[in-house]
């Protein structure tokens, strides 16, 4: 079996945003970029099972859509334990663009897992993995917190409002995948560093794709009011403020 | 032409969230002069499609029939699509739940129709279409122009007010059946969190972080969101200790949440934690430093300490409830 872990390069999660003085783009001066965090668990769960023989995983390749900027990024993965990258060499005008992208990498090597993360931390957007299994005809499934393999197929825990599904579906197949995958995502060692040199970058170019949406403009949220204290020997007071000024108990 | 939105079922129940979304979808149909349609799929409890009737919606389509019972992403996005197209559809509304994540993006492929997901309001305008959406993890917002003659939005939840409005719409049972062979998802164990307010739904919650200092103490904190019907939460490195079970994470990386009130009791205020819950009405922290950035969030803080501040709260909710 063939994993694919799609990976998408977003600001570190601790990054104060700014954006530019039109409030048309994300200010990156000073932006430190990171593999998106569940991306980063995706990958480990791949890793993991391709380390585990029984589960005839034999090989592990992340693929990302972005310019050669992302090139730091995409050797993390391989210093982490990716065999080998693929980098469609194209802006991720919007998650539509990149999934379309991506299909064609995922039908031209065939792989038989394809795991996405959740959401991507910037955009928040949850779509490129649904929408790459639409693009092949894959079954889908979305919110994992647990991925095996048996014989061919896969058990997959998932979360659904109000609780939790174990369910199986044949390969090949696109997982989306939340919190709970693996545990702590697993980190590069200087072996594994020495070794992303000379791992394999295949760069290809982008299709012909129209992209569905575009961002015009971003915004900060409202800032909030400056928070009234409350002395903790009378929380009475406190219980006050909320049913009185608030208004919400 | 028309603005459909698909309500999900619990068990063969609507509720609150769903009626939410019905409501937006009406108020974006009017936007667009033209009728809201709430389709179900999956069978239904007697007498409950009607309930999104109150809602300003024109037509209930209610699809019910073999091969439904599991959820199987591909064979549902295919039946929203079908409606889709059969209602002239140019807007799509799902919530941005769980389910609303797994099926939207299928249908935006199916119908070629650009997405604006975790939307927050109405559109900004409809011409060009321009939508108002979380991004950067709550830090931000994006207005975000949709180019497709037919669009697709998730609305975050408890982010529009219910709005009631009857216009006698009439339910529509449509029976669809699937072929065995196109299920692919196979469910072979439920765990349904039983009795529990669920954290998403809930309009107060109450949230332990490091500060709780051992798995011990959470008795005032359950008894504190039992008194005020709220459902409980923690921050990650309680979850991840197994002080608290997983479903409770909020966060960037755990559930984000929007409740009306969000109690935050030794929890620093890490950007990812904020993440999770800055959609929050109010909230309310309680942290022993008073320099803690969750009082940067917060709009009423108390500096204490957790173990002495929260028997005094639970007296003084008890006091307001016997009122
Ligand atoms: C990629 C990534 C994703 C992450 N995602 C999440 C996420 O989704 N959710 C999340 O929560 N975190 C997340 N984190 C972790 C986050 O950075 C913080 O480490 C975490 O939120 C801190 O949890 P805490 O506030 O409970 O603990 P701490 O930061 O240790 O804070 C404990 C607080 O309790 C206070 N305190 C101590 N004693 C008492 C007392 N007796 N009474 C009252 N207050 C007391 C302290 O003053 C302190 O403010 C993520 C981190 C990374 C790197």
């Amino acid at each position: 079996m063939k994993v694919l872990v799609c990976i998408s390069n977003v600001p570190d999660t601790t990054t104060k945003v700014k954006f530019t003085d039109d409030f048309e783009k994300l200010d990156t001066s000073n932006i430190q970029w990171v593999i998106n965090p569940w991306d980063e668990l995706s990958l480990t769960r791949a890793l993991e099972l391709k380390d585990d023989a029984s589960t005839g995983v034999k090989s592990v390749t992340v693929a990302h859509v972005g310019l050669a900027g992302a090139e730091p990024t995409i050797r993390k993965a391989l210093a982490i334990g990716a065999d080998d990258a693929i980098r469609i060499n194209a802006e991720p005008h919007d998650a539509y663009y990149v999934a379309a992208q991506l299909a064609e990498v995922v039908k031209a090597e065939s792989f038989d897992i394809v795991l996405c993360g959740i959401e991507s931390s910037d955009h928040n957007g949850s779509t490129v993995g649904g929408m790459l299994s639409e693009f092949l005809g894959y079954p889908s499934v979305s919110a994992v917190s647990g991925l095996k393999i048996e014989n061919n197929t896969l058990v997959i825990n998932r979360e659904i409002d109000g609780g939790k599904e174990t369910v199986t579906v044949p390969a090949p197949v696109v997982a989306i995948v939340q919190k709970g995958i693996a545990k702590e995502p697993r980190i590069a060692a200087m072996r594994g560093i020495m070794m992303a040199r000379t791992k394999p970058v295949k760069v290809v170019e982008p299709v012909a794709v129209d992209a569905l949406t575009g961002i015009i403009s971003f915004e900060m949220p409202e800032p909030r009011a400056a928070c009234k204290f409350v002395d903790a020997e009378d929380p009475k007071q406190l219980i006050g403020l909320l049913q009185n000024e608030a208004k919400v108990l | 032409m028309s603005v459909l939105v698909y309500t999900e079922n619990w068990d063969g129940k609507f509720k609150k969230l769903s009626f939410e979304l019905v409501s937006y979808a009406s108020k974006v149909a009017e936007m667009l002069n033209t009728k809201a349609i709430a389709l179900s799929v999956g069978k239904l409890e007697s007498g409950e499609a009607e309930k999104l009737g109150n809602y300003g919606v024109s037509k209930i389509i209610s699809a019910a029939g073999e091969g439904l019972n599991v959820l199987d992403n591909q064979v549902y996005a295919k039946i929203i699509a079908d409606f889709a197209v059969k209602e002239g559809a140019t807007v799509v509304v799902l919530a941005n739940n769980n389910v609303g994540k797994a099926l939207a993006p299928r249908l935006s492929v199916r119908l070629k129709a650009g997405i604006g997901a975790g939307v927050n309001k109405l559109p900004v305008s409809t011409e060009p279409f321009v939508v108002h959406k979380r991004a950067y993890s709550g830090n931000a917002f994006a207005h975000l122009q949709i180019n497709t003659p037919v669009r697709i939005i998730t609305l975050s939840q408890n982010s529009f007010e219910l709005i009631e409005k009857n216009m006698g719409a009439a339910v529509e049972n449509v029976n669809v059946s699937v072929d065995a062979s196109e299920v692919k998802t196979q469910v072979r164990e439920v765990q349904k969190q039983g009795g529990k307010i669920l954290l998403t739904d809930a309009e107060i919650v109450v949230s332990g972080g490091r500060g709780m200092k051992s798995p011990d103490n959470w008795g005032p904190l359950v008894e504190l969101a039992d008194l005020l019907g709220a459902a409980t939460a923690c921050s990650r490195p309680v979850s991840d200790e197994g002080w608290r079970g997983h479903e409770e994470h909020t966060g960037q990386t755990g559930k984000i949440i929007a409740p009306n009130l969000y109690f935050a009791i030794g929890i620093s205020g890490a950007t990812q934690h904020l993440a999770g819950v800055s959609s929050s009405k109010y909230i309310v922290a309680i942290n022993t430093d008073k320099d803690a950035p969750i009082f940067e969030a917060a709009q009423y803080g108390i500096v204490g300490d957790a173990q002495k501040v929260l028997p005094k709260l639970v007296e003084a909710v008890k006091e307001l409830k016997s009122k």
